[in-house]
Protein backbone atom coordinates (compact mmCIF):
# COMPACT_ATOMS: atom_id res chain seq x y z
CA UNK A 1 0.00 0.00 0.00
CA UNK A 2 1.21 3.50 -0.36
CA UNK A 3 -0.52 7.22 0.88
CA UNK A 4 -3.68 7.69 -0.86
CA UNK A 5 -3.67 9.79 -3.75
CA UNK A 6 -7.25 11.12 -3.61
CA UNK A 7 -8.17 11.69 -7.08
CA UNK A 8 -6.51 8.29 -8.05
CA UNK A 9 -8.67 6.75 -5.32
CA UNK A 10 -11.46 8.31 -6.64
CA UNK A 11 -11.06 7.31 -10.37
CA UNK A 12 -10.90 3.73 -8.66
CA UNK A 13 -14.10 4.35 -6.66
CA UNK A 14 -16.62 5.24 -9.67
CA UNK A 15 -15.04 2.81 -11.06
CA UNK A 16 -16.90 -0.16 -9.19
CA UNK A 17 -19.95 2.25 -8.83
CA UNK A 18 -23.34 0.63 -9.95
CA UNK A 19 -21.76 -2.45 -9.87
CA UNK A 20 -22.39 -5.64 -7.22
CA UNK A 21 -19.20 -5.36 -5.06
CA UNK A 22 -17.92 -7.19 -1.77
CA UNK A 23 -17.09 -4.75 0.72
CA UNK A 24 -14.90 -5.29 3.71
CA UNK A 25 -14.90 -2.82 6.43
CA UNK A 26 -13.48 -3.11 9.73
CA UNK A 27 -12.34 -0.62 12.60
CA UNK A 28 -10.80 -1.33 15.65
CA UNK A 29 -8.49 -0.43 18.70
CA UNK A 30 -7.16 -3.57 19.11
CA UNK A 31 -7.89 -6.68 21.62
CA UNK A 32 -5.46 -5.65 24.01
CA UNK A 33 -6.99 -2.12 25.00
CA UNK A 34 -8.56 -2.91 27.68
CA UNK A 35 -5.57 -4.63 29.61
CA UNK A 36 -3.29 -2.34 29.11
CA UNK A 37 -5.80 0.27 30.74
CA UNK A 38 -8.41 -1.16 32.25
CA UNK A 39 -10.65 2.72 31.87
CA UNK A 40 -10.29 2.37 27.98
CA UNK A 41 -13.31 2.00 26.33
CA UNK A 42 -12.97 -0.20 23.92
CA UNK A 43 -14.98 -0.81 20.42
CA UNK A 44 -14.51 -2.42 16.84
CA UNK A 45 -16.80 -3.11 14.27
CA UNK A 46 -16.86 -5.93 11.47
CA UNK A 47 -18.25 -6.81 7.81
CA UNK A 48 -16.55 -9.10 5.69
CA UNK A 49 -18.03 -9.90 2.41
CA UNK A 50 -21.39 -7.41 2.21
CA UNK A 51 -22.16 -7.74 -1.08
CA UNK A 52 -23.77 -4.58 -2.35
CA UNK A 53 -24.32 -1.98 -5.12
CA UNK A 54 -23.33 1.84 -4.77
CA UNK A 55 -24.31 4.81 -7.29
CA UNK A 56 -21.98 7.78 -5.75
CA UNK A 57 -18.83 7.28 -4.33
CA UNK A 58 -16.42 9.86 -2.81
CA UNK A 59 -13.39 10.11 -0.97
CA UNK A 60 -12.67 13.52 0.36
CA UNK A 61 -10.48 15.38 2.95
CA UNK A 62 -6.73 16.51 3.23
CA UNK A 63 -5.84 13.46 4.68
CA UNK A 64 -6.62 10.97 6.71
CA UNK A 65 -9.33 10.34 4.16
CA UNK A 66 -12.73 9.94 4.41
CA UNK A 67 -14.43 7.82 2.08
CA UNK A 68 -18.57 7.65 1.86
CA UNK A 69 -20.64 5.06 -0.46
CA UNK A 70 -24.33 6.21 -1.05
CA UNK A 71 -26.13 3.20 -1.18
CA UNK A 72 -30.34 3.31 -2.97
CA UNK A 73 -31.35 2.84 0.24
CA UNK A 74 -28.41 3.31 3.13
CA UNK A 75 -24.77 4.64 3.04
CA UNK A 76 -21.81 2.91 3.83
CA UNK A 77 -18.31 5.16 5.24
CA UNK A 78 -15.28 5.45 6.68
CA UNK A 79 -12.89 7.92 7.75
CA UNK A 80 -9.44 8.18 9.16
CA UNK A 81 -7.89 6.20 6.06
CA UNK A 82 -4.21 6.91 4.44
CA UNK A 83 -2.65 4.39 2.54
CA UNK A 84 -4.15 2.01 -0.81
CA UNK A 85 -3.26 -0.09 -3.15
CA UNK A 86 -5.08 -2.10 -6.16
CA UNK A 87 -4.01 -5.32 -5.51
CA UNK A 88 -3.22 -8.05 -8.05
CA UNK A 89 -7.05 -9.56 -7.98
CA UNK A 90 -8.11 -5.88 -8.89
CA UNK A 91 -9.86 -4.71 -5.29
CA UNK A 92 -9.36 -1.58 -3.91
CA UNK A 93 -7.84 -2.09 -0.12
CA UNK A 94 -7.73 1.36 1.89
CA UNK A 95 -6.66 1.63 5.46
CA UNK A 96 -6.27 3.95 7.54
CA UNK A 97 -2.71 3.42 9.67
CA UNK A 98 -1.73 5.14 12.81
CA UNK A 99 2.19 6.41 13.25
CA UNK A 100 3.09 3.30 14.60
CA UNK A 101 1.77 1.29 11.43
CA UNK A 102 -1.21 -0.24 13.44
CA UNK A 103 -4.64 -0.43 11.55
CA UNK A 104 -7.23 1.44 12.70
CA UNK A 105 -9.82 1.18 10.06
CA UNK A 106 -10.23 -0.52 6.86
CA UNK A 107 -12.17 -0.32 3.70
CA UNK A 108 -12.22 -2.57 0.67
CA UNK A 109 -14.09 -2.90 -2.66
CA UNK A 110 -13.94 -6.05 -4.62
CA UNK A 111 -15.77 -7.46 -7.76
CA UNK A 112 -15.31 -10.97 -6.00
CA UNK A 113 -15.55 -12.42 -2.33
CA UNK A 114 -12.75 -11.97 -0.38
CA UNK A 115 -11.62 -14.88 0.85
CA UNK B 1 11.53 -26.94 38.43
CA UNK B 2 12.28 -30.46 36.59
CA UNK B 3 11.05 -31.06 33.52
CA UNK B 4 9.16 -33.82 33.29
CA UNK B 5 9.26 -36.60 30.33
CA UNK B 6 5.89 -36.62 28.22
CA UNK B 7 4.92 -39.02 25.71
CA UNK B 8 3.08 -36.19 23.24
CA UNK B 9 2.53 -33.20 23.91
CA UNK B 10 -0.57 -31.49 22.21
CA UNK B 11 -0.42 -27.68 21.88
CA UNK B 12 -3.62 -25.30 21.06
CA UNK B 13 -3.84 -21.69 20.46
CA UNK B 14 -6.16 -19.49 18.37
CA UNK B 15 -3.13 -17.19 17.23
CA UNK B 16 0.26 -17.29 14.98
CA UNK B 17 2.96 -15.84 17.68
CA UNK B 18 0.79 -17.12 20.99
CA UNK B 19 3.33 -19.85 21.30
CA UNK B 20 6.01 -17.84 20.93
CA UNK B 21 6.24 -15.80 24.26
CA UNK B 22 5.34 -18.07 27.04
CA UNK B 23 5.54 -21.65 25.93
CA UNK B 24 8.32 -21.92 22.82
CA UNK B 25 10.74 -22.76 25.50
CA UNK B 26 8.85 -25.69 27.09
CA UNK B 27 7.78 -26.67 23.41
CA UNK B 28 11.58 -27.00 22.27
CA UNK B 29 12.67 -28.35 25.34
CA UNK B 30 9.99 -31.06 25.08
CA UNK B 31 11.38 -31.39 21.30
CA UNK B 32 15.00 -31.48 22.15
CA UNK B 33 13.60 -34.68 24.90
CA UNK B 34 12.54 -36.57 22.15
CA UNK B 35 8.68 -36.23 22.91
CA UNK B 36 7.07 -35.26 19.20
CA UNK B 37 4.97 -32.06 19.68
CA UNK B 38 1.30 -30.71 17.83
CA UNK B 39 0.58 -27.48 16.89
CA UNK B 40 -3.06 -26.75 16.43
CA UNK B 41 -3.12 -23.17 15.69
CA UNK B 42 -6.47 -22.22 15.53
CA UNK B 43 -6.13 -19.34 12.67
CA UNK B 44 -3.87 -17.13 10.99
CA UNK B 45 -4.23 -14.02 12.77
CA UNK B 46 -5.90 -12.22 9.59
CA UNK B 47 -6.81 -9.71 11.91
CA UNK B 48 -3.27 -8.37 12.93
CA UNK B 49 -2.79 -4.58 13.11
CA UNK B 50 0.26 -4.17 12.88
CA UNK B 51 0.34 -3.58 9.04
CA UNK B 52 3.90 -1.09 9.13
CA UNK B 53 4.20 2.71 8.31
CA UNK B 54 4.73 2.50 5.05
CA UNK B 55 3.12 -0.70 4.84
CA UNK B 56 4.57 -4.07 4.18
CA UNK B 57 1.32 -5.91 4.24
CA UNK B 58 -2.32 -4.95 2.90
CA UNK B 59 -5.53 -6.89 5.16
CA UNK B 60 -4.97 -9.15 2.41
CA UNK B 61 -1.57 -10.07 2.43
CA UNK B 62 -1.46 -10.30 6.09
CA UNK B 63 -2.46 -14.28 6.77
CA UNK B 64 -0.23 -15.52 3.99
CA UNK B 65 2.84 -13.84 5.38
CA UNK B 66 1.32 -14.84 9.32
CA UNK B 67 0.96 -18.55 8.30
CA UNK B 68 4.66 -18.65 6.46
CA UNK B 69 5.82 -17.15 9.97
CA UNK B 70 4.27 -19.60 11.83
CA UNK B 71 6.05 -22.31 10.03
CA UNK B 72 9.25 -20.98 10.32
CA UNK B 73 9.08 -20.13 14.05
CA UNK B 74 7.57 -24.14 14.58
CA UNK B 75 10.79 -25.09 12.08
CA UNK B 76 12.75 -22.84 14.61
CA UNK B 77 11.68 -25.01 17.52
CA UNK B 78 12.06 -28.45 15.86
CA UNK B 79 7.93 -29.03 15.89
CA UNK B 80 7.21 -31.89 13.58
CA UNK B 81 3.18 -31.57 13.15
CA UNK B 82 2.03 -27.86 12.59
CA UNK B 83 -1.48 -27.90 12.22
CA UNK B 84 -3.52 -24.90 10.57
CA UNK B 85 -7.16 -25.60 11.56
CA UNK B 86 -8.66 -22.86 9.37
CA UNK B 87 -10.81 -20.67 11.78
CA UNK B 88 -10.93 -16.65 11.88
CA UNK B 89 -9.30 -14.17 13.83
CA UNK B 90 -11.97 -12.53 16.49
CA UNK B 91 -14.43 -14.59 15.79
CA UNK B 92 -13.51 -18.00 17.58
CA UNK B 93 -16.16 -16.99 20.47
CA UNK B 94 -18.71 -16.90 17.89
CA UNK B 95 -18.55 -20.04 17.04
CA UNK B 96 -20.86 -22.68 17.70
CA UNK B 97 -19.25 -23.80 21.30
CA UNK B 98 -20.08 -27.49 21.01
CA UNK B 99 -18.83 -27.87 17.72
CA UNK B 100 -15.32 -26.06 19.00
CA UNK B 101 -15.35 -28.32 21.62
CA UNK B 102 -16.20 -31.14 19.16
CA UNK B 103 -13.19 -30.28 16.94
CA UNK B 104 -10.83 -30.51 20.01
CA UNK B 105 -11.78 -33.53 20.94
CA UNK B 106 -11.22 -35.32 17.96
CA UNK B 107 -8.01 -33.31 18.10
CA UNK B 108 -7.32 -34.76 21.18
CA UNK B 109 -8.22 -38.10 20.34
CA UNK B 110 -6.52 -38.41 17.26
CA UNK B 111 -3.00 -37.11 19.00
CA UNK B 112 -3.27 -39.28 22.46
CA UNK B 113 -1.41 -36.22 24.55
CA UNK B 114 -0.12 -37.03 27.77
CA UNK B 115 -0.41 -33.11 28.08
CA UNK B 116 -2.31 -30.59 26.31
CA UNK B 117 -1.03 -26.89 26.83
CA UNK B 118 -3.69 -24.37 26.00
CA UNK B 119 -4.96 -20.98 27.50
CA UNK B 120 -6.79 -20.83 31.05
CA UNK B 121 -9.72 -20.23 30.21
CA UNK B 122 -10.95 -16.65 32.57
CA UNK B 123 -7.75 -15.78 32.81
CA UNK B 124 -6.02 -15.43 28.87
CA UNK B 125 -7.25 -11.71 27.94
CA UNK B 126 -8.08 -12.00 24.36
CA UNK B 127 -11.56 -13.16 23.15
CA UNK B 128 -10.08 -15.86 21.16
CA UNK B 129 -7.84 -17.06 23.88
CA UNK B 130 -10.85 -17.31 25.97
CA UNK B 131 -13.11 -19.25 23.62
CA UNK B 132 -10.62 -21.75 22.59
CA UNK B 133 -9.52 -22.44 26.22
CA UNK B 134 -12.89 -22.91 26.67
CA UNK B 135 -13.39 -25.48 23.71
CA UNK B 136 -10.28 -27.70 25.43
CA UNK B 137 -11.72 -27.55 28.52
CA UNK B 138 -15.15 -28.88 27.67
CA UNK B 139 -13.06 -31.55 25.28
CA UNK B 140 -10.80 -32.69 28.16
CA UNK B 141 -13.00 -32.70 30.42
CA UNK B 142 -15.41 -35.58 28.21
CA UNK B 143 -12.62 -37.90 29.07
CA UNK B 144 -12.63 -40.16 32.02
CA UNK B 145 -10.33 -38.40 34.94
CA UNK B 146 -8.25 -41.61 35.37
CA UNK B 147 -7.36 -41.55 31.22
CA UNK B 148 -7.55 -37.80 30.84
CA UNK B 149 -4.05 -35.92 29.76
CA UNK B 150 -2.44 -33.41 31.93
CA UNK B 151 -4.01 -29.73 31.45
CA UNK B 152 -1.72 -26.67 31.70
CA UNK B 153 -2.73 -23.01 31.04
CA UNK B 154 -1.47 -19.94 30.27
CA UNK B 155 -2.78 -17.14 31.96
CA UNK B 156 -1.72 -13.73 31.73
CA UNK B 157 -5.03 -11.41 32.64
CA UNK B 158 -4.21 -8.65 35.24
CA UNK B 159 -5.72 -10.70 38.29
CA UNK B 160 -4.46 -13.98 37.05
CA UNK B 161 -2.04 -14.18 39.94
CA UNK B 162 -4.80 -12.99 42.78
CA UNK B 163 -7.24 -15.44 41.72
CA UNK B 164 -5.52 -18.46 40.82
CA UNK B 165 -2.87 -18.02 43.17
CA UNK B 166 1.13 -18.32 41.80
CA UNK B 167 1.89 -20.49 38.65
CA UNK B 168 2.00 -24.33 39.86
CA UNK B 169 4.32 -25.11 37.47
CA UNK B 170 7.59 -23.27 36.19
CA UNK B 171 10.55 -23.80 33.96
CA UNK B 172 13.73 -21.79 33.32
CA UNK B 173 14.18 -22.26 29.24
CA UNK B 174 17.69 -20.50 29.53
CA UNK B 175 19.19 -24.29 27.78
CA UNK B 176 16.46 -23.56 24.73
CA UNK B 177 17.24 -19.34 24.99
CA UNK B 178 18.34 -19.14 21.08
CA UNK B 179 15.53 -21.17 19.87
CA UNK B 180 12.90 -19.16 21.54
CA UNK B 181 14.26 -16.34 20.40
CA UNK B 182 14.50 -17.61 17.00
CA UNK B 183 10.87 -18.69 17.14
CA UNK B 184 9.75 -15.22 18.50
CA UNK B 185 11.57 -13.30 15.55
CA UNK B 186 10.41 -15.72 12.93
CA UNK B 187 7.02 -13.39 13.88
CA UNK B 188 8.47 -10.70 12.51
CA UNK B 189 4.77 -8.68 11.51
CA UNK B 190 4.16 -9.31 14.93
CA UNK B 191 7.54 -8.71 17.02
CA UNK B 192 9.93 -6.53 14.45
CA UNK B 193 9.32 -3.88 16.75
CA UNK B 194 9.35 -5.18 20.16
CA UNK B 195 12.85 -7.00 19.30
CA UNK B 196 13.82 -3.12 17.63
CA UNK B 197 13.00 -2.25 21.06
CA UNK B 198 15.21 -4.62 22.49
CA UNK B 199 18.41 -2.70 20.69
CA UNK B 200 21.20 -4.64 22.24
CA UNK B 201 19.93 -5.82 25.57
CA UNK B 202 20.09 -9.29 24.29
CA UNK B 203 23.76 -9.05 23.59
CA UNK B 204 25.06 -7.47 27.10
CA UNK B 205 22.27 -9.82 28.63
CA UNK B 206 20.25 -7.27 30.07
CA UNK B 207 18.78 -9.33 33.21
CA UNK B 208 14.76 -7.92 32.85
CA UNK B 209 15.14 -9.41 29.33
CA UNK B 210 16.45 -12.41 30.02
CA UNK B 211 14.27 -13.17 32.88
CA UNK B 212 11.70 -12.58 30.38
CA UNK B 213 12.66 -14.88 27.91
CA UNK B 214 14.31 -17.46 30.55
CA UNK B 215 11.28 -18.21 32.71
CA UNK B 216 8.05 -19.41 31.60
CA UNK B 217 5.01 -20.64 33.68
CA UNK B 218 1.70 -22.80 33.55
CA UNK B 219 -0.91 -22.85 35.93
CA UNK B 220 -2.52 -26.92 35.72
CA UNK B 221 -6.15 -26.39 35.14
CA UNK B 222 -8.18 -26.88 38.22
CA UNK B 223 -11.04 -28.98 37.84
CA UNK B 224 -14.35 -27.83 39.62
CA UNK B 225 -14.66 -31.46 41.45
CA UNK B 226 -10.75 -31.36 41.91
CA UNK B 227 -10.40 -27.80 43.71
CA UNK B 228 -8.55 -27.81 47.16
CA UNK B 229 -11.13 -27.20 49.90
ZN1 LIG C 1 -3.23 -14.55 20.80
Amino acid sequence: MEPILQADAQAVIDSFANEDVYLHLETTNGAYATHFDESFFSVGAYIRNAFLQYELGKIVGTGPFRVGLKLSIGWVYAEGLTHYEVDEKGRLLMAGLDPAGKLAVALQISKTPFE
Amino acid sequence: MTFEKERQVLVIFPHPDDEAFGVSGTIASHVNNGTPVTYACLTLGEMGRNLGNPPFATRESLPKIRMQELRDAAAALGIQDLRMLGLRDKTIEFEDDEKLADLMYSLIQEINPSLVISFYPGYSVHPDHEATGRAVVSAVGRIPKNVRPKLHCVAFSNNCVDELGEADIRYNVQSVEKQKVAAIMAHRSQTQYMVAAWGDKLETQDPELLAWIHNERFWTYQWPDEKKA
